[in-house]
């Protein structure tokens, strides 16, 4: 054989695998004829051993109607609803069917009520298809979106939607059409493409393996159709190289390789690889898989990576192709996290977030917002408790080649686990890096800060002002920027409302945005500074510590804080934006010097008082500049 | 209406299970201090050895391998087991409950819970702890029993090998919290996913010598509730008229000879027998008396540390 016929082969086979096991998340509840669904595919797929199928058959519970002697479905699955009356824990249950195909099946079962969004989060976080139940009587309810939402959060693309119970409205083709019509919009705006509604009578069996005589409108296949027919994504088996090192593997004759499993695309004898961690390159040498050596690998094959020269690759190590998709390291990230600890997220704790094989201390630095599963919008919050999904930022200790999850589960989801209990508090899907650490070497150009003051003939300086809303920081911004420009003096000015209408428009008003908020344009009037101009900030910017954290990136004496003092009820008087009216209302909690504190300067470089006269504040405020 | 059917291969399930097993071995092996893999000399424990010799080929078997001995497993089986211990070169450690052997133990006296809860649970415990094992490997599968259903993949177990239902870790994608605490440790099962056929299937595929007791052959037996167990040395005490008959039987699952229920097979090579094996469909389970006690009874004996 060719070694390119050989290549295709090793490949072939590798995809073959990736299709021959399809896992699949179960959503629903009890009542909506989940058990008997999925009791009924597998009995019907001969899935059920005979002495379980005799059990179904034979046991009667809590209201059924079904004679005995006929097969009870919902019972082939509730081992856990039993354990769950005897005050067991609740808990995903995994399920194998085989297809008429030969494909394997395992169903991820996620029961309960309680803990529900952290077990369906378990479910689907390996699932590729999820079937969705929907009680064609009772029609579509918030537990729909619920799923919905999780399911689009956790990466699941493909769902097939079982309408279930059209016994129960007499197999009506306008009400399926309605509650289709409802999931798929639904889908839509989560960003899922592929949804498959299916009118199914769980009880009687229509739709569910075969066809169905009762509803000749409907001619889509069964949803054991949709699970047969069902192919993998493209983007498991063509995505971006990615070997995670689980560990090296030593043996005689100076083998040394490195053992992991190909979380995403291929790789080749004689490929360009880096270590993403550190960017060390080299060649692959060989590839041994369980098989013996192979000319290439694919997703999903545990393999040893030999290279062609010695490099330092550790467990945990990330393995890519030297190309423009290979992951970069960085140390700050934006993620969405599934919070399962019992106690809530704290501001500031080390965790360990587990990717992979790799293990590193991270502090989560802001929460972002808190996702309302069933609406989609976005809460303000401040932690995030148990079954709680929202948006934060994480600090790293060290860079981390962290992909965006929506590139590789794999490689962009990850763990935080608590350092003393060892629990595991949080499932983690990285949405960005936000700041690279790695690739990213300052640059010295050969003109500087100190070419550019001598061009413009003055000093750069930021002039940060802060003070409550309507204390009049805009006002005498605008008059000093007036005095300076007409004295040649190169300024900006950066003012909040401003700035969050485009870079900080992502930003609200919580403690955490305002550092964030305070962050940026600090950063950005560093840029500026470092350009020549004289910044002038109007910023409430409320927290010392924010204050503080924004002083400290500047050279000593490019700095300025100053403080326009106006007591509130002045303010509150002003109010020319209408915000202290619209706090009194209740419409605005994170008001500051309302629902918020202020907290004023200890030592302002420079003290304005609010009342006075904005000439004299103004004039005030430019001398301090010049003289300086 | 629906497309044509794609036909999927054997073969590309047992690769996909296969990798899943061979990655969890590879976690577990770089991931702890001190694993072990548990041997049972069952089939599915010549699976798993198959598999971990996949796993670090060409390098030998980072771990060491243990059984827990009750002292009456078939004779087959122990010579099984020291055969291949020596082909493989397996850094082989058993471990047996001597005081509860001193103390008169056996099947036949106490009763097949207290039996098994001292010669199988504790010899376990105090066989992980007198080598100081944080992870132990074996070969549990979650088609085995309803309440396995819901097992995970890496199982933690507390301080005294207690499992503890509310404290077993949530598991996402492949990444694994391997994490212990003062005092916990882990079990892994690499074969969660696979079923009874599976395992079968593995077998043929792979070549991999098993005990010849899964084969059919003429064996002395003896019939007891309608349940055929081998008489395989003298310690088995015959009932009253009872009269050992040689009948063609394989055994589905392997433990201690008095607790293991033979079936009347004509499958006396791996092709044949797995035919047998599509027709019936009754649960592995249902040939080992040890789990008969109640429907909670896998779950109670999970609390006590057994796998």
């Amino acid at each position: 054989m060719t070694a390119v016929a050989e290549e295709l082969q090793v490949l072939e086979r590798a995809s073959d695998a990736r299709a021959a096991v399809l896992r699949m998340v179960a959503c629903g509840s009890v009542d909506d004829g989940k058990s008997t669904l999925i009791g009924r595919m597998l009995a019907e797929t001969d899935s059920v051993p005979i002495d379980q199928l005799e059990y179904a058959r034979q046991t009667r519970r809590g209201g059924s109607t079904i004679p005995v002697g006929e097969v009870d479905y919902s019972l082939l699955t509730d081992g856990l609803e039993a354990e769950r009356e005897q005050g067991i824990t609740i808990d995903v249950a995994y399920r194998h069917m085989d297809l008429p195909s030969g494909r394997r099946v395992i169903i991820a079962d996620a029961p309960g009520h309680e803990q529900y969004t952290r077990n369906m989060a378990v479910a689907a976080s390996t699932a590729d298809v999820a079937v969705l139940l929907v009680d064609a009587h009772r029609g579509l309810r918030p537990q729909t979106y619920r799923h919905l939402t999780v399911c689009a959060l956790m990466g699941v693309t493909s769902i097939v939607v079982a309408v279930n119970k059209m016994d129960l409205i007499g197999y009506e083709q306008a009400t399926f059409e309605e509650l289709a019509g409802g999931v798929r919009a639904a889908a839509a705006r989560l960003g899922i493409e592929e949804v498959q509604a299916i009118p199914v009578s769980a009880m009687s069996g229509a739709n569910v393996i075969g066809g169905s005589e009762v509803m000749p409108w409907y001619d889509g296949g069964s949803v054991l159709d949709a699970l047969v027919n069902w192919q993998p994504t493209e983007a498991t088996g063509d995505g971006p190289f990615r070997l995670p090192v689980q560990m090296i593997s030593r043996s005689s004759g100076n083998f040394r390789g490195y053992s992991g499993t190909v979380v995403s695309g291929s790789v080749r004898v004689g490929d360009p690889v880096v270590v993403a961690d550190s960017g060390v390159k080299a060649k692959v040498d060989r590839i041994v898989t369980p098989d013996g050596d192979r000319p290439a690998a694919t997703s999903g094959q545990a393999i040893t990576l030999l290279l062609d020269r010695e490099v330092d690759v550790t467990r945990g190590d990330l393995l890519c192709l030297d190309d423009s998709d290979q992951a970069q390291p960085a140390d700050r990230f934006s993620a969405d996290l599934v919070w399962i600890g019992e106690e809530p997220l704290a501001h500031g704790r080390s965790y360990l977030l587990y990717v992979g094989p790799r293990v590193v201390p991270a502090t989560i630095t802001a929460v972002r917002h808190r996702l309302d599963v069933v609406s989609g919008r976005h809460d303000a919050a401040r932690v995030l408790e148990m079954n709680d999904i929202g948006r934060v930022e994480l600090a790293t200790d060290s860079p981390i080649p962290l992909d965006e999850y929506e590139v590789c589960r794999d490689t962009g989801g990850f763990l935080l686990v608590d350092r003393v209990t060892s629990d595991t508090v949080a499932a983690g899907l990285s949405q960005h890096a936000m700041r690279r650490a790695f690739n990213v070497t300052p640059h010295d150009y050969a003109v500087d800060r100190d070419s550019r003051i001598r061009l413009k003939g003055h000093r750069p300086k930021v002039v940060w002002l802060t003070g409550l809303s309507g204390a009049g920081k805009s006002t005498v911004a605008d008059a000093t920027v007036a005095m300076l420009h007409s004295q040649g003096v190169h300024t900006y000015v950066l003012d909040g409302d401003n700035v969050r209408t485009g870079l900080n428009r992502d930003l609200g008003f919580t403690p955490e945005d305002r550092a964030e908020n305070v962050r940026r344009v600090a950063e950005v009037a560093k840029l500026m500074a470092d350009a020549g101009l004289v910044v002038i900030v109007a910023l409430v910017s409320p927290y010392r510590s924010d204050r503080r954290a924004a002083r400290s990136i500047f050279e000593e004496g490019e700095f300025m804080e100053v403080f326009v003092d106006t007591p509130l009820a002045v303010a509150q008087e002003r109010d020319p934006k209408g915000l202290y009216k619209k706090a009194a209302a209740g419409n605005l909690p994170n008001m500051t010097g309302v629902g918020q504190d202020y907290e004023p300067p200890e030592r302002a470089d420079v003290y304005l008082d609010g009342t006075a006269e904005v000439a004299e504040s103004a004039g005030k405020l430019s001398q301090a500049v010049i003289e300086e | 209406m629906a497309e044509p059917q794609l036909s999927v291969r054997e073969d590309s399930v047992l690769d996909a299970l296969e990798a899943e097993a061979i990655h969890i071995f590879r976690e577990t092996a770089a991931a702890f201090q001190n694993p072990v893999l548990l041997y049972s000399i069952g089939k599915d424990s010549s699976v798993l050895l198959q598999l971990a010799v996949k796993a670090f080929a060409p390098a030998p078997i980072p771990m060491p391998v243990m059984h827990i001995d009750t002292t009456w497993k078939f004779k087959e089986m122990i010579e099984f087991r020291d055969r291949r211990a020596k082909e493989l070169g397996l850094d082989l450690r058993i471990a047996t409950n001597h005081d509860a052997i001193a103390d008169g133990v056996t099947p036949f006296t106490h009763g097949t819970h207290e039996y098994t809860r001292l010669m199988k649970t504790v010899a376990l415990r105090e066989g992980l702890d007198k080598y100081g094992f944080d992870a132990a490997i074996g070969g549990a599968r979650r088609d085995e029993e309803r309440s396995r259903a819901k097992e995970r993949i890496f199982s933690l177990r507390e301080p005294g090998h207690r499992w503890d239902a509310r404290k077993q870790r949530p598991e996402f994608w492949r990444t694994a919290n391997t994490r212990l605490s003062e005092g916990q440790t882990m079990r892994a099962f690499p074969i969660s996913n696979w079923t009874e056929m599976d395992v079968w299937n593995y077998i043929r595929r792979e070549n991999i010598d098993i005990v010849d007791l899964y084969y059919s052959r003429p064996r002395p037996v003896v019939n007891r509730d309608g349940v055929w167990i081998m008489v395989d040395d003298d310690r088995l005490p015959l009932q009253e008229g009872e009269e050992p008959q040689m009948r063609s039987v394989r055994f589905r699952t392997l433990g201690c000879y008095p607790l293991s229920g033979a079936v009347e097979s004509e499958a006396a090579d791996i092709d044949t027998l797995i035919t047998e094996m599509g027709q019936s469909k009754i649960s592995e389970r249902a040939g080992r008396l040890i789990d008969g006690e109640g429907g909670s009874s896998m779950e109670s004996k999970k609390a006590e540390g057994y796998f």
